[in-house]
């Protein structure tokens, strides 16, 4: 049991104690971070420089970087498979962006009930959406399939029906949560001013909340594409088809076919596959950060 | 979203606002409300019900039946506890997945935990390059999770790969940890604790809610370095630990990506890296034996409940919240 004893009561001194070395700690605690950043980097760079090396660097060369850039490697891994990965990509985009949509309106509608209309068991329904919070997506995924495979949509017409019904219903909580967080802070008097201008809760939505959580609809946007971008378990179980495949199921491919040839195609659509999400992290690094932050704490 | 194009006048011209201010007492202001919360509330419960809800159900019903997915409904047998009795005394492997997932997570979770206790306290001094730092180490994080990058750590840690290069600079002579089942599960390990970004900055902004008095007035009583950390820094940033605890513990258990690319799927090498999750989607997914891996998801399910609850239960020991209210 640890407490703060040693505090208490201490009246807070006017001089507190002024040990300030700021060159040799500093100094140290620089070089220590730095360590730690090439530690971090290290896997990401040996990536991107390996996806440039030709098949004998790959062997005899150690070095984190090519001796001649080899970007032969991006060509072979578009067209390795029968199905280019241009039509990879076009999936996973088209999957990651209508999950952003659909996770954007449907989170969306249910935060704004939960963070500003009163109905019955309303209390009890934000319980339910907590819990789910924490249920595992691995938990649900057997009848999930079961029961979209007796609708006929596995495997269907449009095979992506499975994956996205769901981002439509508001089933990822997190994003749920993370707005009514947001909304709690919009002040209640716009709500009444808007109520005396002879607004309805649809009023209140549109014209008070809805240009009001921008920033968290850009928060959710960006984490729902970058996870969706990312997501593997999902994407494996539901598609069966080579060209319905995003990027994730496709990479797989590679590790089937185990020649060493295949090495250097497979970085090369393994840093392609990450560079949208390396993009957005530039563009959005700080959001990002804070975003886990305010989601994170506030609970 | 037809939603929002409900009869609503939105903005009604001056003249109507009194005369509609008049008409809606308090009750009737409230039962529209009433109304409302639920139309917007409508898609997350059909979400609820249909894609949570009745799939659980379904599930638990499946879990005393031999269900695969080719027999028809109408043929399905009920079969008791008969896959929870399989699962608890005569599959081995089942238990080895629980193994390999608890030593996942006991030594994953609290290594990368500490980690990020760790940099976070490097970084938490207000000063210029705070923030490239703190986005370089996040960075994992956003990536880590991802097929592509497991494929490079497989590689990484291959025979070829870079950590044995790295060795051989030292003289030591590595070894093809990825195929070797005493090691396959370190790799993954090594992987999880690498994504340490996540919970540091939520390290970080926990260390920003200390109050510096409480620091000087320690430094006043002469507490030195260590102290100062053991006796301010942890109880007030004993929540935040708390909240990165059960959070990375949930996610400990749920590894699957790194552990399937690793193993090609199979779990291997000699099943060291069958994580529970691996294990669940072989059985319903390869072996087709859903009612089985119904069975094991509830388990699953029931298993991460009781160890989030004894997270709490310890949590009143260890956790201080400074508003006063111990709980």
């Amino acid at each position: 049991m640890v407490t703060v004893t040693p505090t208490a009561g201490v009246p807070t001194g006017p001089t507190p104690v002024a040990r300030r070395r700021p060159g040799g700690r500093s100094l140290l605690r620089l070089l220590i971070l730095v360590v730690i950043v090439a530690v971090v980097l290290y896997p990401l760079i040996w990536m991107v420089g390996t996806s440039v090396k030709s098949q004998e660097e790959i062997v005899n060369n150690i070095g984190l970087l090519p001796e001649r850039f080899t970007p032969g490697n991006y060509t072979a891994g578009w067209s390795n498979f029968d199905v280019s990965f241009g039509r990879f990509f076009l999936n996973s985009a088209m999957v990651s962006l209508l999950t952003v949509v659909g996770n954007g309106i449907s989170c969306l509608l249910a935060a704004y009930a939960f963070a500003r209309l009163r109905f019955r068991l309303r209390g009890m329904w934000f319980a339910v959406m907590i819990g789910t919070l924490l249920l595992p997506s691995h938990v649900l995924i057997v009848p999930q399939y079961i029961l979209f495979r007796t609708l006929g949509l596995v495997g269907g017409d449009w095979p992506y029906l499975p994956l996205l019904i769901p981002q439509f219903l508001a089933t990822e909580a997190f994003f749920v949560f993370l707005m009514v967080q947001f909304m709690r802070g919009v002040p209640r008097e716009l709500d009444e001013a808007a109520r005396i201008d002879g607004a309805g809760p649809y009023g209140i939505f549109r014209h008070v909340i809805l240009p009001l959580s921008r920033p968290a609809l850009v928060t959710t946007a960006i984490f729902s594409f970058i996870w969706t971008w990312n997501d593997f378990f999902r994407q494996l179980v539901f598609l069966s088809q080579l060209e319905d495949y995003t990027v994730p199921v496709a990479l797989t491919l590679f590790i089937d076919s185990t020649s060493q040839s295949a090495v250097g195609p497979m970085f090369a659509m393994s840093v392609l596959s990450l560079l949208p999400v390396f993009l957005f992290f530039v563009a959005f690094q700080r959001m990002l950060v804070e975003g886990i932050n305010t989601s994170g704490i506030k609970g | 979203m037809a939603l929002t194009t409900a009869p609503d006048p939105t903005r009604p011209d001056p003249g109507s606002v009194r005369v509609r201010a008049d008409r809606r007492g308090p009750g009737r202001v409230r039962h529209s409300e009433g109304l409302a919360g639920y139309v917007f509330l409508s898609p997350w419960l059909i979400g609820l019900m249909g894609v949570t809800a009745i799939p659980m159900l379904l599930s638990l019903y499946l879990s005393f039946t031999n269900y695969d997915i080719l027999t028809p409904f109408s043929e399905v047998q009920w079969v008791g506890l008969a896959n929870y009795e399989r699962m608890f005394t005569a599959d081995p492997s089942y238990w080895h997945a629980v193994r390999v997932t608890l030593t996942f997570a006991l030594i994953a979770v609290p290594l990368k935990l500490a980690a990020a206790l760790g940099v976070a306290l490097l970084l938490n001094r207000a000063w210029r390059g705070v923030g490239l730092f703190r986005g370089l180490f996040y960075l994992p994080s956003l990536l880590g999770g991802s097929v592509a990058l497991a494929i490079v750590w497989v590689n990484m840690f291959n025979r070829d790969g870079a950590f044995n290069s790295l060795l051989s600079l030292f003289g030591i002579e590595g070894r093809p940890w990825v195929n070797d089942p005493d090691w396959a599960l370190e790799t993954l390990m090594v992987l999880a604790i690498w994504q340490f970004g996540a919970p540091m900055v939520i390290f970080l902004a926990g260390l920003k809610q200390v109050p510096t008095e409480l620091y000087e007035a320690a430094s006043v009583d002469g507490a030195g370095r260590f102290r100062r950390f053991r006796n301010v820094t942890l109880p007030m940033l004993s929540p935040v630990i708390f909240f990165n605890l059960v959070l990375e513990t949930i996610n400990g258990f749920q590894g699957f990506t790194a552990a399937f690319v690793l193993s090609n799927g199979t779990g291997g090498p000699v099943d060291s890296t069958l994580m529970y999750t691996l294990n669940l989607y072989i059985t319903g997914f390869t072996d087709l034996e859903m009612g089985y891996a119904s069975a094991m998801a509830w388990v699953f399910l029931l298993a991460i409940a009781v160890i989030t609850a004894i997270l709490f239960s310890t949590g009143r020991f260890w956790v201080h919240y400074s508003d006063g209210e111990d709980r």
